[in-house]
């Protein structure tokens, strides 16, 4: 029975497709299996923006959207009529084709990752043989949109921000990847759905889940970093700093275009918590073997819920972190942990099972932390200060 | 010659002519890019699926950007003015069109093309780590070593400017 | 501790959150136009008339002596005096204003009218919510819309409204004590004239 339900999209999607011809049948298989994720993620996408907004106003002692709806719940449709009926100013300086084109393009592109993320048990839309792979090498599709975004509302602060937000996005993109290749190493295979099955075991009643190994912790937490600054959020989110450059590269988009680079933010927020989901956390497995009779896509988008919940709550304590800050932490703490965690990594692999690896691989994730987080503090010591003109 | 491969070749060839023929710069750079996801596609076409997905990772995420980036930089003015036509372009063409010839006649008569493929050819990433930690670990040992020493030499050349500006 | 700055700082975080839903000090957003915020004494927004009783023409303690409308720097008082004369409410005729006229657009609430009015007429309100959709009638206020009741003035202002209360009974009282014995002396011998003292000093 809890087998039915866990499949029931699959078998939902089998029974429609045998009432189908089978010249058809490619069409009907694609349509069915891209539809639910386009329709499902801006759904999620809508709740989260109204939850981020009810949470971050929690956060800071005030009550968030309480006037449409029940508990102000309908806010995404007030903002989704707001957004579609403002009109659309281009200036006229800017570069038509290229200003149309780079919201379609940063949208496109993150949709495009979504093919690769095991929802479920058998629910993924494309089984590649190298889907992390194609996850990482669309996602880098974004920095492109993001100049062309930046690029073409010629306009200096505009350009300004989408060269430091293709810089932020260049420098973590390297860390997201080498943290990522711990899991693959473990799983032995760039397919996603394989990575998740070697997660789907259980000792007792632990799961095998690589976030609870030192280096998947280590690896989990420096993904988490990354895809946080991947997506442009809080603390890491100085390219959209609202209160600097207001909206940095997306400065000159109004209505729909906005809404739509918002929506790519947000996707992007998502498809790297499933992508780490699915590296780290398990996908679609229960935490507990006795949990296993709940369904798999339950605990896919109740560990999704859970970490956008952690990027709220980071959003709303962190403050924001200075370009160069921001570039110093990616280059001398992150990608020097990340290829240690990759040591270590191979290490815990080559070490016989027992309590031993354990302690050997966690003073081994501790002691490069520990060390470069030293090495990334400025000690500021105060100098005598100098005028070159005043005397 | 399925419909596909005909579309994709479309796209790539569309996109590396407009590349050479357009006026503003960074339409260039970006029809270009268009032109390597062409690449990609035909890579992924051949079911070669690393390497097609490593070409949109490294050349439009990564030589497609440094490239826009060197023009933001150094690039004086606007949009270029329409260039004349070079005086030279029919002999170009006349030289561009007999290399062609002879590269497709060398195709078409080599055994390559003649070679009955496997219908389902896909080299996974399996196979590829294998060869290369196995049948070439030497050659990517030495190409670290270049990429290494061409990164020691680009920090070194960005410090030494710096400390010139001083 | 590595991090240990982050962890407190989530943890705070993660306190006001969930503190937010149980205590009024971690929420403390005032919905308001269902929730107020009690209102303070001594705030001022715009004047109004006092009348002492319930006629509204009997009981106004203005007598149109115009000091206000010379004082009012931005000049948004228009006072026309009346031709007759009417008794106050302590008796003696004075005149009253015909015509009493504020624009709400241009009063500046500097209260300088209440400072000068020797008859503690004038006296400011606390009201505020004071939109209206007609930029130029909606905004001139005529002596009936301005012209409120004492126990108004002594719901908005208890410590003031006390005080002046207690000063016009006091001078009342002073008045009343002057004229019985002037009535007594007039009885008695040849009347002096007597000066009468105007009653009382304006509080701030």
């Amino acid at each position: 029975m809890s087998e039915t339900i866990d499949q029931i999209f699959v078998i939902l999607k089998d029974w429609i497709m045998g009432n189908v011809s089978a010249g058809m049948r490619p069409i009907f298989s694609a349509l069915l299996s891209v539809v639910p994720v386009l329709v499902v993620f801006p759904l999620l996408f809508a709740f989260t923006t109204v939850l981020e907004r009810k949470g971050l106003g929690r956060i800071q002692n005030r009550y968030g959207p309480n006037r449409t709806g029940p508990y102000g719940f309908f806010q995404p449709l007030a903002d989704a009529v707001k957004s579609l009926t403002k009109e659309d100013i281009v200036p006229r300086a800017a570069d038509q084709v290229v200003h149309f084109l780079a919201p379609l393009l940063l949208v496109s592109a993150v949709f495009l990752g979504y093919a690769v993320l095991p929802v479920g048990r058998n629910m993924v839309v494309a089984d590649l043989n190298a889907g992390v792979l194609f996850f990482f090498a669309v996602g880098s599709l974004v920095e492109l949109a993001v100049f062309m975004a930046g690029w073409s509302s010629r306009n200096k602060y505009s350009l300004l921000g989408a060269m430091r937000a293709i810089a932020q996005m260049i420098s973590y993109e390297v860390p997201l990847v080498l943290a990522s290749i711990v899991a693959i190493m473990a799983a032995g295979s760039l397919s996603t759905v394989s990575i998740v099955r070697a997660q789907a075991g259980y000792t007792g009643i632990w799961p095998h889940w690589f976030v609870l190994t030192p280096w998947g912790f280590a690896g989990f937490v420096l993904f988490m970093i990354a895809a946080t600054a991947e997506s442009n959020r809080s603390p890491f989110d100085l390219p959209e700093g609202e209160s600097e450059i207001i909206a940095g590269y997306y400065i000159e988009y109004s209505g729909f275009k906005f809404a739509l680079f918002f929506l790519g933010e947000y996707l992007g927020m998502f498809a790297t918590s499933a992508m780490a989901i699915t590296l780290f956390l398990g996908g679609w497995a229960a935490p507990f073997s006795f949990l296993t009779w709940v369904p798999s896509y339950f605990w896919f988008f109740a560990k999704l819920l859970t970490m956008i919940a952690g990027f709220i709550w980071i959003r709303g304590t962190l403050p924001r972190l200075r370009m160069d800050q921001l570039m110093n932490f990616a280059w001398r703490f992150m990608l020097p942990m990340t290829l240690f965690n990759i040591f270590i990594a191979g290490v815990w692999h080559f070490m016989p099972a027992g309590f031993s690896r354990w302690f050997v691989c966690a003073i081994l994730v501790a002691a490069p932390c520990i060390l470069l987080s030293r090495g990334l503090k400025q000690e500021k010591k105060l100098q005598v200060r100098t005028y070159r003109f005043a005397e | 010659m399925t419909v596909s491969f005909l579309i994709l070749a479309t796209l790539t060839i569309a996109g590396m002519a407009a590349a050479m023929s357009l006026r503003n710069l960074i339409h260039c750079v970006l029809a270009l890019t268009l032109g390597f996801a062409g690449l990609a596609a035909l890579y992924l076409y051949l079911g070669a699926q690393f390497v097609g997905f490593t070409q949109i990772l490294v050349y439009v995420g990564a030589v497609a950007i440094l490239a826009v980036f060197v023009i933001m930089m150094t690039q004086s003015a606007g949009p270029m003015t329409r260039p004349a036509p070079a005086s030279s372009w029919a002999i170009g063409s006349l030289v561009a069109g007999s290399v062609f010839a002879i590269l497709a006649w060398a195709i078409r008569s080599s055994d390559v093309s003649r070679e009955i493929l496997p219908s389902e050819t896909e080299a996974t990433v399996h196979q590829i780590g294998d060869a290369l930690m196995h049948r070439f670990v030497l050659p990517l040992e030495i190409i670290g070593l270049l990429l290494t020493v061409a990164l020691i030499g680009a920090v070194i050349l960005a410090m030494h400017e710096k400390r010139e500006t001083r | 501790m590595l991090g240990k700055g982050l962890l407190n700082g989530l943890a705070e975080t993660a306190r006001n959150f969930l503190g937010s839903y149980v205590s009024k000090d971690r929420l403390t957003t005032v919905q308001f136009p269902e929730e107020r915020v009690p209102p303070i004494e001594a705030a001022r927004n715009f004047p109004f008339l006092i009348y002492d009783g319930e006629s509204r023409q009997q009981g106004l303690r203005c007598v149109s002596c115009l000091i206000c409308e010379k004082e009012c720097p931005p000049k948004c008082i228009f006072i026309e005096k009346s031709q007759d004369k009417k008794p106050d409410a302590s008796g003696k005729p004075q005149f009253y204003p015909a015509v009493f006229n504020i624009d709400v657009s241009v009063c500046m609430s500097c209260q300088i009218c209440v400072e000068v009015c020797p008859f503690d007429a004038i006296k400011m309100d606390v009201a505020f919510e004071l939109s209206t959709d007609n930029r130029f009638d909606g905004l001139l206020w005529n002596k009936e819309q301005l012209s409120k009741p004492n126990e108004y003035y002594r719901a908005i202002h208890p410590t003031e409204a006390a005080a002046v209360d207690a000063q016009l009974a006091e001078s009342r009282a002073k008045m009343e004590a002057k004229s019985k014995s002037a009535a007594e002396a007039r009885s008695g011998d040849a009347a002096s004239p007597q000066m009468q003292s105007v009653s009382g000093a304006t509080e701030k």
